[in-house]
């Protein structure tokens, strides 16, 4: 039962060779993990296909690419972001470190080592973005930056569950290993005062 | 000391932590000169393709080739058994639907490529809604029957029947990694494949058949998944074959990963399930005839969809004996998506009818439910409605008491109670459901899985099995079930990449059996090497073969002693074979798809969950306080694995009954196809108090180590929320039936509870 026929897509008066005349690469460095990295990328690509595609850091993942999952979550001079939002060129002299860069010559960070002593993934793809956003969470937690459960920031000094919840609930987890995250978190923090 | 049954971190466990954990494509930059691949994807969801222009693409910057179905030298379908799934189709079955295929150097340029082509379609109407395609008589199958009993007398006797419809929504499986493949041409003309796949065989012969190639050509190798729950069962093998086309027609590695939108809107789901149910029971609940009608939502091509319906029916009695039964299974075709395995197979959906049915005959008949179900429960020696003996059947009971024991079922009942006489906008709901799911492919040839193990005269070995890894714990197991098979330590053993150029001819990973099937293959392998290795060790140690014993990489023999790798070293000198193939068959079991009669299950895993949830009357939101659970896992190999199956398996199946809702418009596409509007369970769903037991003195004999699968089974001890909230909804009225489409999203709550406070009016 035809409805109608339908042409799609009018463009062939399009130059689509002309459209495709991409923006031109610059040279940037990035300070990553310690060490300085120089680039020539376009100015749109995100931090995330910086580190994934340019450098070769896979460690950080790319689950949404929209910002809503939290697998890319790299620290930037300390704080948490989800890298698939971020320019690279935006970063360029910050501190940035990656899920590559939290162990110190080859000792874990104690937060590495928690999430293996409680089971904190199952497939393992959103660990380095969990693990991240907890390093830089606690970061947010000691400075006294509000969440929604404290709303001012320095009434509630101490890291309740609830407060947890709240901060990492950027953090999807597909296989729902919240317990063994949550676990983890507590190994290492506790109910740490602020 | 065993390794087994002791808690042990995940394999990879030190590669996740630090990132260094690969996936497929975290492999690209192994590969100079990759080309990425992007589909030109049709705007309509029922169409005719009348003429495809590629030239204007090939004008575009960075794009290298495009394909199409001249450039198949094989056959371009994709369909796993039907042959259904045209690669280059000319007719568009679902909305966005590929149609053809754009190669560039970067994902850009190949996105750009896909834009300039032009496509001409005929546009039809699209059968969107299950209910519009069973009117037009659209299915994939002829309707599936299992029955047992005089259904018609048995309900026309029955002092009381119900009668109802309940909508069952599909889910997303959202797999954190998208589908995602590299091919490459190999060294000796072959075609090899990284491919995030669960099922690399069939992957393998997918590639073989758009190639038109001996399957000897293709080389699949998968190192892990993030994430598949099913999703990557059959559904990994169209992106492998764009890939292995690709990489034939250009010459270059070629990789396709799917982005997340494009993912979600390419690929199948759950199986969404319209149900129609009459049920006949007696003054005391027990049930005595149930009519039932299952109609899948099976998308666009037939997929695995007949075993998923045929998984749903099996499980339509969850832990009840249904006395007089009559199942219908339906197939329906529509212009969606291909819904595919999900975990739980259909299972959960069967299940989740007659649990709804059994609340409502508690309400009617004004009983606890819990007391409903538990009267319903099988008893040892009863068969099921397909014709199998309920092995264990008095386990159900067993965990039933144990669990409403340690969870304080009827004090909390009493406290709910109080709160919801005390409280008018807000209501608690507490509820117990049990679990009973059958282990086994239905497909009884699938359930069979082989080994190879390599033994170097280090003593290191290698372990190559068909079973892969996308989280559930999988290799975790096979390293403890491998350490001691052949008494080494868990040092000693790589296990490697699943690859199809080391065991042939393997089943998928599904069905909760990874562990059962290729964990009894690799046991199986070793044995064979012990006994090549026993007598060499028994001449190094003055005694009998039988005497030796193989511990943690020692070999001891009453006061002597000596190192595996020594034995090794002696067994390769006296010129011994150090290496071994594995296998395996589930034994005793059959079934007729013909009468749906049979032994299909090898065995049952059961649990049982009360979960307690708060309904806010205003809004309709709920929070989930707490659930307990207590799953059977036989004897746990590895239990701090199988707790991480249990608590995630169960947050899955509260996100797909509470949470993930997917919408399509009137059009075929799919509203939902972002986690911007699907929503999945977050931090904020984890229950507030959330206690997880496993069922101690449960061995399985017969079953590997004795153990049980849990990959599936925990996904459906989620119903106790659903029952809860329906317990919930019911206190604000007057108790009475409450219907409930799923999931139970704040919207069907809120509208189902106006409803009971309305009822409660009238009355
Ligand atoms: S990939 Fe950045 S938030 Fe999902
Ligand atoms: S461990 Fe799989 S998504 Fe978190």
């Amino acid at each position: 039962m035809p409805l109608a026929e339908v042409i799609l897509c009018c463009k062939s008066k399009t130059n689509w060779s002309a459209m495709t005349t991409f923006t031109e690469t610059q040279s940037i460095v990035l300070q990553v993990n310690g060490a300085r990295k120089n680039l020539s990328i376009e100015p749109r690509v995100s931090l995330l296909d910086a580190l994934r595609d340019y450098l070769h850091l896979t460690g950080t993942k790319k689950g949404c690419d929209q910002g809503a999952c939290g697998a890319c979550t790299v620290l930037v001079d300390g704080e948490r972001i989800n890298s698939c939002l971020a320019l690279a060129i935006q970063y360029e002299g910050c501190d940035i470190v990656t899920i590559e860069g939290l162990a110190n010559a080859g000792e874990l960070h104690p937060l590495q080592q928690a999430f293996i002593d409680q089971d904190g993934f199952q497939c393992g793809y959103c660990t380095p973005g969990q693990i991240c956003s907890v390093v830089g969470m606690m970061t947010e937690f000691g400075k006294g930056a509000p969440s929604a459960v404290t709303k001012d920031g320095t009434a509630n000094s101490e890291l309740t569950e609830e407060e947890v919840r709240e901060r990492m609930s950027g953090n999807l987890c597909r296989c729902g290993a919240y317990v063994g995250i949550r676990d983890a978190i507590k190994q290492v923090y506790g109910g740490r005062q602020q | 000391m065993k390794s087994a049954g002791q808690p042990m971190a995940h394999e990879s466990a030190g590669g996740h932590v630090t990132g260094s954990a690969l996936y497929t494509d975290d492999l690209l930059s192994r590969f100079p000169g990759v080309l990425h691949a992007w589909p030109v994807m049709s705007p309509f969801a029922y169409a005719a393709v009348l003429t495809i222009d590629t030239a204007p693409a090939l004008a575009v910057a960075g794009v290298v080739a495009t394909l199409t179905s001249s450039d198949v030298p094989g056959e371009g379908d994709t369909g796993p058994n039907r042959h259904d799934e045209p690669l280059f189709p000319t007719e568009v079955l679902f909305h966005s639907q590929p149609v053809m295929w754009v190669l560039g150097e970067s994902l850009e340029a190949a996105r750009l490529g896909t834009a300039a082509v032009l496509v001409r379609y005929e546009e039809r109407t699209p059968l969107v809604s299950i209910e519009s395609a069973i009117q037009a008589d659209s299915f994939h199958s002829p309707p599936l029957r299992l029955s047992r009993g005089d259904r018609a007398s048995a309900l026309a006797q029955s002092a009381h029947r119900l009668k109802g419809e309940i909508h069952i929504g599909g889910q997303e499986h959202f797999y954190l990694e998208t589908q995602a493949a590299i091919a490459w041409l190999d060294e000796s003309g072959g075609v090899a494949l990284h491919s995030s796949t669960q099922h690399p065989s069939e992957t393998q012969e997918i590639v073989a058949r758009v190639l038109g190639v001996a399957k000897h050509q293709v080389t699949v190798e998968c190192l892990r998944m993030g994430g598949a729950f099913g999703g990557k069962e059959v559904q990994a093998n169209t992106w492998a074959a764009v890939a292995a086309l690709g990489a034939q027609k250009t010459g270059r590695p070629v990789s396709v990963r799917l982005p997340r939108r494009l993912d979600m809107m390419l690929t199948g789901k759950r199986h969404p399930f319209l149900t129609k149910f009459e049920v006949g029971f007696a003054a005391d609940g027990k049930l005595e005839a149930l009519h039932l009608a299952l109609y899948a939502d099976a998308g666009w091509s037939l997929d695995l969809s007949e075993p998923i319906v045929w998984r749903a029916m099996f499980h339509a009695d969850n832990c009840y004996f249904l006395p007089a039964v009559d199942i219908t299974g339906y197939v329906v075709k529509t212009h969606k998506t291909s819904q595919t395995a999900f975990r739980g197979f259909g299972g959960p959906q069967g299940m989740l009818v007659i649990e709804d049915i059994l609340d409502r005959i508690a309400r009617t008949l004004q009983l606890p439910p819990e007391l409903v179900r538990q009267r319903n429960f099988y008893v040892e020696g009863q068969t099921t409605h397909y014709g199998q003996t309920v092995k264990d059947a008095s386990r159900i009971e067993r965990i039933w008491n144990e669990l409403k024991s340690t969870s304080n079922f009827v004090a909390r009942q009493q406290q709910v109670a109080e709160f919801n006489e005390q409280n008018e906008h807000h209501k608690r709901g507490i509820a117990i459901t049990p679990v009973k799911f059958g282990i086994s492919f239905t497909a009884t040839l699938f359930n069979q899985a082989g080994a190879t193990i390599l033994i170097y005269r280090d003593g290191s070995v290698q372990v190559n099995h068909g079973g892969t890894e996308m989280g559930q714990g999988l290799q975790t197991k096979i390293l403890q079930i491998a350490a001691d098979g052949l008494g080494v330590e868990l040092g000693a053993i790589r296990i490697m990449p699943t690859s199809t150029g080391k065991v042939p001819n393997t089943s998928a990973t599904a069905a909760s059996s990874g562990t059962d099937l290729n964990g009894a293959a690799v046991l199986d392998a070793c044995a064979k090497l012990r006994a090549v290795l026993a007598p060499v060790a028994a001449s190094m140690l003055n005694c009998l073969p039988d005497e030796v014993h193989f511990e943690q990489g020692i070999v001891l023999a009453a006061q002597q002693k000596a190192t595996f790798a020594e034995v090794v070293e002696a067994a390769y000198r006296q010129r011994l074979p150090l290496f071994a193939s594995g296998f395996y068959k589930t034994p005793e079991i059959h079934y007729d798809p013909k009468t749906g009669q049979g032994h299909p299950f090898y065995y049952y895993a059961y649990g049982a969950a009360v979960a307690e949830v708060e309904v806010d009357g205003f809004t309709g939101d709920m929070r989930t306080l707490r659930v307990d659970i207590l799953e059977d896992a036989g004897n746990s190999i590895s239990p701090i694995v199988d707790r991480g199956q249990i608590e995630g398996g169960f947050i899955q199946g509260a996100g797909w009954l509470t949470l993930e809702e997917l919408v399509w418009d009137a059009k075929g596409r799919l509203a939902t196809n972002g986690a911007s509007t699907y929503k999945l369970p977050s931090w904020m769903e984890l229950p507030e108090v959330f206690n997880v037991g496993i069922l101690e003195r449960a061995a399985e004999p017969g079953v590997v180590l004795g153990s049980k699968a849990v990959g599936e089974p925990p996904l459906m001890l989620a119903l106790s929320v659903r029952e809860a909230i329906r317990g919930a909804i019911a206190a604000f009225g007057d108790g009475g039936i409450v219907e409930l489409d799923s999931p139970a999203t704040p919207e069907r709550i809120y509208f189902a509870c106006s409803k009971a406070r309305g009822q409660a009016e009238d009355a």
